[in-house]
């Protein structure tokens, strides 16, 4: 065992400024306190930060989406914020098809046990693109790839921002947009038809396709033996 | 990395005993007359494959990757050089139903999306609705969730203990643990009426207030299931080969962990005491007298034990929620959300008017959203919901927790052996259904 890691106690910051947590009660709908870092931001954004909302107890912080990787930077590396874990990144479509989807960063510090919204906004007829918090947090990378999967929007410095829960080759949209329809794209026999005629190998991933690629420098009995199928326990 | 000599017991020609009589060990090497000789390095059969990297592939119909995850493994002998998971094969679009479903009939989704912790989804769905309308739940009621809650985080638990021991090749413990588990579910099934898929809660209450004589099942339980811990925790903490399969493998230090998002036991292994339920209580947990057990290494055998001491946690806290189960109603009195009861539905005009708009179009929460996280035995679970006013969610979003901890394997099994990428894919305790949603 390693005798380098020091247990982080979290919720108990060096300054000791932070009250014993409670369950929530009696949180009124709108007009809470809004949480300390929201007027943080402000004061170091300006005009970056857009409006301030607070539903439910929750703050909510719209942001410039340009400046989204310099607010999540600040937010994670301020010792006053110390925002160091990243709970989740999704995004929001409405129903009223003209109103801008959502993208949104649900943040915690650890050490002063806050919680924050971040919310950018991305409206309708421009390209989908907001910046990638990966090289902040790690665990940003399968979130995001999930919300571009689902939602078509692209995280602009992703390492490697693939499809994750659809295949690689699907062609057919964005699932959670809403504009793609309950049942999808086509009628049940239409996609059985489809998928019978399908070429299975145009399924396989990079690393398949490397494999076979390697099959030519194989020698030459490896290669005869492959071809005869050799059958084991038949 | 340093080779270590295999031995293996082999039964040899000659004596083979060791001065107390038990069967030797002895090197794998021995000449052709059968003499020991000391191993050497084999000599490469094939020099020219020296330094070539192999791809295998695990899954997705595979026992040990605990349903349809597929790794793709870049190997350098049993090196593990890179790993590259593909998740999706249950994929079915869970989030996009529930915008087409009022916010009661999403609970039945949230049993089948963590299959191995229905009541506790439900409770957590059931908790982020309630924030979206504004409802504050009943005492009883609140004391039956952490019931459910901690009684959820056992099952899962013990299947993890189970399928851990398997893959890891103990067997024993399966059937040990597997038989608690089965109390549970008949609790919960003379509770709701159903194991696996419980849909136990409604918004605003739960679907069913417990059973006569439940409580003593229960207290029953609380009882007994400690003695099965002991001796699960007999036959594996200090079992020589279940702590050379662990100890070491997958280890994440607390500064990664975070930045990774990884949560529940997974972090706690890596000595971040971080459990929603102390840091951003709900249910009134902060009421509750627990620990938070953490780890100091981070790897595989601190995932096991601070599961295991989770579990006699989770004790703990049944053992406080049965002595102060208050008497009272369970459901809220709100009849935005609470149905009439069904013999008033059936005679009373008015009842029947309500039922019928109730079921039909759906209660209607303010515009707003929650994301409401709750402690799941994977780590933080959370919920996100918009509303628009209308009676059904304009997205709902479900923060599973098992799909972020799988997101770092890759970085865990970096230069483990084949073998141990199992016990550490074991350690993740993912839930596919949870996964791919």
């Amino acid at each position: 065992m390693s005798e380098t890691i020091q247990p982080v106690i979290a919720g108990h910051a060096e300054d000791g400024q932070v009250a014993a947590p409670s369950t929530p009660r009696n949180v009124p709908y709108r007009d809470g306190t809004a949480n300390p870092s929201a007027d943080a931001l402000r004061a170091r954004f300006g005009d970056a930060v857009h409006r301030v909302d607070v539903v439910w107890n929750e703050t909510t912080v719209f942001v410039d989406r340009a400046r989204v990787l310099d607010v999540v930077r600040w937010l994670h590396d301020d010792p006053s914020q110390q925002y160091d874990y990243l709970s989740d990144v999704t995004a929001v479509e409405y129903r009223d098809l003209d109103r801008p989807i959502e993208v949104v960063w649900h943040l915690r510090s650890l050490p002063h046990r806050r919680f924050l919204r971040l919310k950018a906004l991305l409206p309708k007829g421009q390209p989908l693109v907001v910046p990638s918090v990966w090289s902040v947090y790690r665990g940003a990378d399968w979130l995001e790839r999930e919300c571009y999967d689902m939602f078509g929007i692209r995280f602009e410095g992703h390492p490697d921002l693939r499809r994750l829960l659809m295949w690689e080759q699907y062609k057919e949209g964005y699932p959670l947009r809403k504009d793609f329809p309950l049942r999808g794209r086509f009628s049940r026999s239409e996609q059985l038809r489809q998928i019978l005629a399908q070429n299975p190998e145009a399924k396989y991933s990079m690393e398949e396709l490397n494999v076979l690629e390697a099959f030519d420098e194989l020698s030459i009995e490896q290669r005869a033996r492959l071809r005869g199928g050799e059958k084991v326990g038949e | 990395m340093a080779t270590t000599t295999r031995t293996v017991e082999v039964e040899l020609s000659t004596t083979g005993l060791d001065a107390q009589g038990r069967p030797q060990r002895v090197p794998l090497a021995t000449d052709e007359a059968g003499n020991l000789v000391p191993l050497t390095p084999t000599p490469a059969l094939e020099p020219e494959l020296e330094g070539e990297h192999m791809l295998i592939n695990i899954g997705p119909q595979h026992p040990a990757t605990h349903g349809v995850l597929r790794l793709v493994l870049e190997l350098d002998g049993e090196t593990v050089v890179r790993c590259v998971p593909h998740i999706g094969y249950l994929h079915c679009g869970f989030e996009k139903i529930g915008e087409y479903r009022q916010y009661n009939q999403i609970i039945p989704w949230t049993d089948r999306e963590d299959y191995l912790n229905s009541p506790g989804n439900n409770v957590a769905f059931a908790l982020g609705a309630e924030r979206l309308f504004g409802i504050e739940i009943t005492e009883r009621c609140k004391v039956l969730r952490v019931i459910a809650m901690e009684l959820s985080r056992l099952i899962s638990h013990c299947v993890w203990l189970g399928t851990f021991c398997i893959d890891i090749g103990a067997f024993t413990p399966f059937l040990w643990i597997f038989q608690q588990r089965e109390r549970v579910y008949l609790m919960l099934e003379s509770w709701i009426g159903a194991r696996l898929t419980t849909t136990l809660t409604r918004v605003g209450g739960m679907g069913a207030d417990i059973p006569d004589g439940w409580t003593e099942d229960l207290a029953h339980f609380v009882r007994t299931f400690p003695k099965v811990l002991d001796e699960c925790n007999t036959m594996l903490t200090k079992n020589a080969i279940w702590v050379g399969r662990t100890v070491g493998l997958g280890a994440m230090s607390a500064d990664e962990a975070i930045n990774y998002g990884l949560s529940g036991p997974m972090l706690r292994a890596s000595g971040v005491a971080y459990d929603v339920r102390k840091d951003f209580p709900y249910l009134d947990y902060e009421t509750y007298d627990f620990d938070v057990p953490i780890g100091l290494s981070g790897d595989v055998y601190d995932r096991f034990l601070v599961r295991m001491e989770e579990m006699r946690q989770s004790i703990r806290i049944l053992e406080q929620a049965l002595k102060r189960l208050p008497d009272g109603p369970v459901n809220v009195d709100d009849p935005r959300v609470i149905l009439p009861p069904k013999s008033k539905a059936t005679s009373d005009m008015e009842s029947m008017i309500h039922h019928f708009k109730q079921v039909m179009e759906g209660a209607r929460p303010p515009i707003g959203e929650a994301y409401v996280a709750v402690e799941s035995p994977k780590g933080e679970k959370g919920y996100y919901m918009v509303s628009d006013g209308t009676s059904k969610p304009v997205r709902w979003r479900i923060r599973p927790p098992s799909f972020v901890n799988l997101s770092a394997i890759p970085k865990m099994v970096e230069g483990h052996l084949l073998s141990d990428v199992i016990a550490i894919n074991a350690s993740i305790d993912i839930v596919m259904g949870e996964i791919d949603r």
